[in-house]
């Protein structure tokens, strides 16, 4: 696998995966206003997700498009970070997640938007944008449910402990890539940290930290998202759709 | 405060969301224009969900909204006898405006 | 989404007795003077006046009180459709078989949440809550379009949703449109608009598949044979059995029968399916010289009774699902109001402060 194909692989399925566990939650959604809300989010990361994975496609030079790379690889050809795959949860799981995924790809599609890359930088332009919509909802809904009901404090506690350790793998080294993950730590840890601060909610002090994702090694649930997103394409073998 | 004022006021701890309305600059050069009302518990989630809810299908417009508690309307027709006791909530108008000529989705 | 395949009254009360009295005292207020411009004392004829002229009700306009029940009724019903009528397409989304076609179904269904809102805030206009409007949904106490109480078993049921289902919504939206009370009115307008996607897509979906493999067209058929016949049945039943027709056509909520939009929609669709190559599974259809307009097998009214009265294959699942998202986001909804009451608090001391 080459570099830039396999950094930009990496970042279309996390996307994907992100956009495909976010339209979960529509018809099941806590009020009206946030399955719309929450489809927005998935319809952003969806769209990113297509863009990212028709270049990939590209760099790779071997003729795959958006959808055969979406639908024809297997769980350890996948390239995601864990923190995606991992089932949404209640929804204050699901804003944990978001919270930490929004926190990272801000700042990465920003750097992005920079790089000698004139595709990537486009897609970065773009992206970033609605990562800070994502992360801005994100952030409202830790406060309310960090500061709100009793209930809600300790679910979000929960929440974000269940996250954290996920968060580490996203800003492992890669210094060989366009934007090398771990130079977006500090403004990670910032923007969370005073997030978190004000939700009145602690950061988790655990040494795990699960990874496996960018080799291909995911967790136990990523074949199973994959079983269900894949079943039909798979069904009807060089149908058009 | 008015009686409306007091009402929502005291929602949050228990009961439904207050009632929000909806203004939304389609694009430079033009007002903002009534485009509707949702429910939130606060301006920022009412914000959010406006977003949601009225620009889902265009991006750079600046949105307003409003306490619908906090609009005071002139009616001078209004008989208020014929309301019912419901009739309080006849702030919640709603007014799915047109939208000018060129932002035909918003 | 929508259809007008309630039952003639919500099943507590029941309002045809009202409804007949406004009857009389809306014919009673128009035999009065009708000149006044305003709306003067006589407002149960300046009320007749607005209507009778194609002008719009609005909300602080005097209106009768079996006027104002039965739009909130007919509108929370279509609100309540549009939030259910997320769940059959909704179920589709994880599965869709291209990542373009993902993104235009969750974009679609996501749209069905936003004209459930507006439909929501424009029946609040006329005093009720959305809050008691999902009581009632949740109660199973107010109805929504039977024809969501059907299964989507393949990827060919979307397209024929859209196609079929959003085809006869349309049919029967538009006039309302034009309905004689303001809000409801803009809001379909709204939602009209948005919706002219929605058919496209679906009609879409349905061209590629019934030219793709045979088993795609299979697929494709099996689809349409499943969804004509209950499409028709959402213009609800036969002009002589619907019991609140008349009243809603004299007050201009209702613009055409139920039989006459059924045809308009068949007569629609004939030309539509020979495009896609696709059977309208009806041997008796066939174009009628004299009537200008296409002789069809009537759906089985029986079977619409049956789902409406909460027997199709889906009801149970359908509000069971309401249920549970709505019980599972209480603590949320319970959080966020708790949130806004401390940040007031905490405003009001800074004042005092």
């Amino acid at each position: 696998m080459n570099g830039p194909f396999a950094f930009t692989l990496a970042l279309g399925d996390d996307a994907l995966i992100a956009a495909q566990r976010l339209a979960e939650w529509t018809t099941r959604a806590p009020e009206m206003e946030e399955d719309i809300a929450l489809a927005n989010i998935a319809l952003d990361q969806l769209g990113a997700a297509r863009l990212l994975l028709s270049y990939a496609g590209e760099l790779e030079g071997a003729g795959r498009d958006e959808d055969a790379l979406a639908y024809l690889r297997e769980d350890r050809e996948f390239r995601n970070c864990l923190l995606v795959e991992l089932p949404n949860g209640d929804f204050a799981v699901t804003m944990a997640k978001l919270l930490v995924l929004s926190a990272y790809q801000l700042p990465l599609y920003t750097a992005l938007a920079g790089c000698p890359d004139e595709r990537l930088a486009a897609i970065g332009a773009k992206a970033r944008k609605e990562s800070a919509y994502h992360l801005d909802h994100a952030t409202l809904w830790v406060k309310r449910l960090g500061d709100g009901t009793e209930e809600s404090h300790r679910r979000m506690q929960s929440g974000i402990d269940q996250v954290w350790p996920y968060a580490h793998e996203l800003f492992a080294a890669r210094p060989d890539t366009p934007v090398d993950p771990a130079t977006l730590r500090a403004e990670f840890d910032a923007a969370v940290g005073a997030v978190l601060a004000e939700a009145t909610i602690a950061v988790p002090d655990s040494g795990w930290a699960p990874a496996g994702g960018r080799d291909g090694v995911h967790t136990e649930h990523l074949s199973y998202l994959l079983a269900e997103m894949q079943v039909l394409h798979r069904a009807h073998p060089g149908a058009h759709w | 405060m008015s009686e409306r004022g007091e009402r929502t006021d005291r929602l949050g701890a228990e009961g439904p969301a207050p009632l929000w309305e909806v203004f939304v600059r389609a694009r430079r050069g033009l007002a903002h224009t009534h485009v509707g009302s949702l429910h939130a518990p606060d301006a920022e989630l009412a914000l959010h969900n406006a977003r949601d809810l009225y620009t889902r299908r265009q991006e750079g417009v600046s949105i307003w909204v409003v306490p619908a508690s906090a609009i005071t309307a002139s009616s001078p027709d209004e008989k208020d006898a014929f309301f019912d006791p419901a009739a309080d909530k006849v702030y919640r108008h709603p007014t799915f405006y047109e939208v000018p000529e060129g932002a035909a989705h918003l | 989404m929508y259809g007008n395949d309630f039952p003639g009254e919500d099943p507590p009360g029941g309002l045809l007795g009202e409804v007949e009295a406004a009857e009389a005292a809306l014919r009673a207020a128009a035999q009065q003077d009708r000149d006044a411009a305003g709306p003067g004392t006589d407002l149960a004829a300046y009320f007749a006046q607005v209507v009778d002229a194609d002008q719009k009700i609005e909300p602080r306009d005097w209106m009768p009180e079996a006027y104002r029940r039965t739009l909130i009724r007919q509108i929370a019903q279509h609100a309540h459709s549009e939030i259910i009528g997320m769940q059959p397409e909704g179920n589709w989304i994880s599965r869709a078989p291209s990542l373009k076609r993902k993104a235009i179904l969750l974009a679609k269904v996501q749209d069905e949440a936003g004209h459930g809102l507006y439909l929501y805030a424009a029946a609040e206009t006329l005093g009720i809550s959305r809050d008691e409007l999902v009581d009632l949904l949740l109660d199973g106490r107010q109805k929504y379009s039977s024809i969501f109480n059907y299964p989507t078993l393949s990827w060919a049921d979307v397209g024929a949703i859209g196609w079929l289902v959003d085809g006869a919504a349309i049919v029967n939206q538009v006039p309302l449109c034009r309905c004689s009370y303001g809000p409801y009115a803009r809001a379909m307008i709204r939602v009209c608009k948005e919706e002219s996607f929605h058919q496209r897509q679906g009609y879409e979906i349905l061209h590629v598949l019934a030219h793709g493999t045979p088993a795609q067209r299979a697929m494709a058929q099996d689809a349409v044979d499943r969804w004509w016949y209950p499409s028709l049945a959402m213009f609800g039943p036969p002009d002589g059995d619907s019991t609140h027709s008349a009243q809603s056509m004299a007050w201009k909520i209702k613009r055409f029968s139920n039989d006459e939009l059924r045809q308009r929609f068949v007569d629609m669709c004939v030309g539509q399916a020979e495009v896609l190559g696709l059977a309208i599974p009806d041997p008796g259809l066939r174009w009628n010289d004299e009537r200008q307009a296409y002789d069809f097998t009537q759906p089985d009214y029986a079977e619409l009774m049956r789902v409406i009265s909460g027997d199709g294959p889906c009801n149970r699942e359908r509000i069971a699902h309401r249920r549970r998202a709505h019980a599972e986001g209480a603590w949320v909804r319970e959080a966020a109001a708790a949130y806004a009451a401390k940040q007031r608090n905490k405003k009001k001391e800074m004042v005092a402060a």
